[in-house]
């Protein structure tokens, strides 16, 4: 058995552990980060591992506890997870960047609840079986609620009693849905249950139906779909800069759940099922995109201008998926890094931004433009940053939408490419608003009041690294957009194609027990 | 028995829905709490309730499917019992941290009479 599949959940785990050991006083900010640095090359190596295999078109599946997948618990690594691992590290690696350069000292805990969240999120994309997705997510989420409230007070307590509420509640029609899957089906593996699902009898189809639906409205919700993603932008735009960065990826990990649960279960040979949900998807997917944009357009803060940005991506990637031929996966493949990368830019640089207004405003001296300390580097990030986000030529959101765009099927043209193109107006004219309104505009006179947090020095080296590294990230994607496009283009192959999944993770046969 | 699980399963999620929908933060975290028991009874009735027998093997008993009752919800339940019973324990200590820092138990953190601003005023800012 492959034992580098567990790795990634593994080595985390083991770093949170270790920083719980090491928070007291008396180690110092130095032995924590050197613990968490340490663990984040341990993981990189892990996950660069993996992805080189999984890159090869091999699917691997591991079996805790050597129990047989269609009874216990599987994790498998195909070329989607690999891909969703390497997303994840690459943020996470400039989010602790950025971090630590300040932020973990005054957040308790915070090593230790960044790399739970690192556990939650590679689980999450690891797992072979529904109901660990769900213990993955609320692995997740629990980090995410101590990251979003640790250090926090007044506003946000309330934004994060919204978040909790909210999400607490969809995780408990999560374990509705799996309670009617397993009784309609009596299996909780993914592979099983694809299966399965073909040959159900007509009789226990509605039921399964239902389970089904509100297993995808569960995902949608986690994935700020139209209805339900009233909760995200005040949450994101509350959250401290480097949490909110990594925030960025939590809605990506309901959108990979949609495209896991349909690609394996609702494919063409489920019979049925063949489909199931894909025309809700595509409209909502097309409603959403069209009212985020007009939220990016109307944001007073450029913390929720980003947020917006994020349903705006989320949204994207929601066409992308529920359209559901090779070349739209691929192409959404493509674009949810480089959206991820660029949206956690934004939210750094927002930071950056909000800290130098904070300090021109004690000083109190209304003067013109310049009175804004240091206004070059931050101003030309958020320009690269909006060129990128908004999917203008020569970087790769450009290359992603063009894909996209050029893959819709026919039956779809006119309204995809209205609502896709027509949202990336309005996403130009609220970034250039916003930059109008941050870089060349008197400060400190009309925006929403500053938070009075206390004094921090001007922006530290390491903090424009971080949000440079993000950006980099987005440059090298734009140079390698042709191997990284031709993987994409193989891993939708490999999700369009179930069989090989389902044949791997059965042929999977245990090593020492009897089946 | 299933009529009387299946209406307990029903008559506890509408509590619990409507309580989620009330404007109190505590209320909020009650019908939490009742819609979290629904589902683990509902999880739990989906291995098909059966009377008398046990979910491990025993002796002196056959080893067949007929003796035994589905082991596995069983063992779903306990872990949804878990994260359930958390997270109520940590929405109540945000909802009393929510309520001393705005001075409100409303959900949004000011009354609804109040005009929108007077909210941001006791918690300055966030």
């Amino acid at each position: 058995m492959n034992h580098l599949v567990i790795l990634p959940i593994l080595i985390p785990l083991l770093g949170a552990a270790l920083s719980l050991f090491i928070e007291h006083r008396r180690y110092g900010p130095k032995v924590q980060r050197s613990v968490a640095w340490a663990s984040m090359a341990a993981l990189a190596v892990a996950v660069g591992l993996l992805f080189a295999q999984t890159s090869q078109g091999q699917i691997s599946a591991y079996l805790l506890g050597d129990w047989p997948a269609r009874l216990g618990i599987a994790l498998v690594a195909d070329g989607l997870a690999g891909w969703m691992l390497a997303t994840t590290l690459l943020l996470a690696i400039a989010c602790l960047l950025y971090a630590c350069t300040g932020w973990d000292r005054r957040a308790p805990h915070f090593h230790a609840l960044f790399q739970f969240q690192l556990v939650g999120l590679n689980g999450a994309f690891l797992t072979g079986d529904i109901f660990n997705l769900f213990v993955f997510f609320e692995v997740m989420l629990i980090a995410s609620y101590g990251l979003l409230l640790s250090g926090g007070r007044g506003l946000r307590m309330r934004i994060g009693l919204h978040y909790v509420v909210f999400n607490v509640t969809a995780s408990t029609l999560f374990l509705i849905a799996l309670g009617m899957l397993y009784a309609t089906l009596g299996s909780l593996n993914m592979a099983e249950i694809g299966q399965r699902i073909a040959e159900l009898p007509p009789s226990h189809l509605k039921l399964a139906k239902a389970a089904l639906g509100l297993l995808l409205l569960v995902f949608c919700s986690k994935a700020a779909l139209l209805p339900m993603y009233l909760w995200l932008p005040e949450s994101y735009a509350r959250a401290p800069a480097a949490v909110a960065a990594l925030f960025v990826i939590m809605t990506k990990v309901g959108l990979y759940s949609v495209l896991r649960v349909t690609s394996l279960w609702f494919d063409a040979d489920a019979g049925a099922m063949s489909g199931y949900g894909s025309d809700w998807l595509l409209w909502a997917g097309i409603a959403t995109l069209a009212v985020a944009a007009l939220g990016a357009l109307a944001a007073t803060r450029m913390s929720v201008l980003v947020a917006y940005l994020v349903v705006v991506s989320a949204a994207t990637l929601f066409i992308a998926f529920a359209l559901g031929n090779a070349g739209t996966i691929s192409a959404g493949l493509y674009y949810l890094p480089h959206s991820t990368f660029v949206a956690a830019a934004l939210f750094l640089i927002a930071d950056l931004m909000r800290r130098r207004r904070l300090q021109a405003d004690r000083r109190r001296n209304h003067e013109l433009v310049a009175v804004l300390p240091g206004k070059t580097v931050p101003g030309l990030l958020y320009l690269f940053a909006a060129v990128a986000v908004a999917g203008l030529p020569p970087l790769a959101g450009f290359l992603a939408k063009a894909a996209l765009l050029q893959a819709v099927p026919q039956a779809h043209t006119g309204v995809v490419w209205a609502v896709v193109l027509g949202s990336s107006l309005l996403v130009i004219m609220g970034l250039v608003r916003t930059g109008i309104r941050l870089f060349w505009h008197v400060p400190g006179d009309d925006d929403a009041a500053p938070e009075p947090e206390p004094a921090e020095a001007p922006a530290r080296p390491f903090e424009t690294a971080a949000a440079c590294l993000l950006l980099g990230y987005a440059v090298l994607m734009t140079v390698f957009a042709a191997p990284l496009m031709r993987q994409t283009d193989a891993i939708a192959d490999q999700l369009l194609a179930p069989d090989q999944y389902l044949h791997d993770v059965r042929g999977t046969t245990p090593q020492v027990r009897q089946p | 028995m299933e009529l009387a699980l299946a209406s307990a399963i029903g008559v506890l999620a509408g509590i619990g829905i409507y309580l989620l929908l009330r404007a109190r933060s505590f209320d909020v975290i009650l019908g939490m709490t009742f819609l979290s028991y629904a589902t683990n009874l509902l999880i739990f009735s989906a291995g098909r309730p059966v009377i008398g027998k046990a979910p491990v093997l025993k002796d002196g008993v056959a080893t067949s499917l007929a003796h035994y009752t589905d082991p596995l919800p069983q063992a779903l339940v306990l872990t949804a019992i878990v994260i359930a019973f958390a997270m109520t324990a940590v929405s109540i200590v945000l909802a009393m941290r929510s309520r001393s820092d705005n001075h409100s138990d409303h959900v949004d953190a000011h009354e609804p009479e109040l005009p929108a601003d007077d909210a941001a005023k006791p918690g300055a800012g966030a």
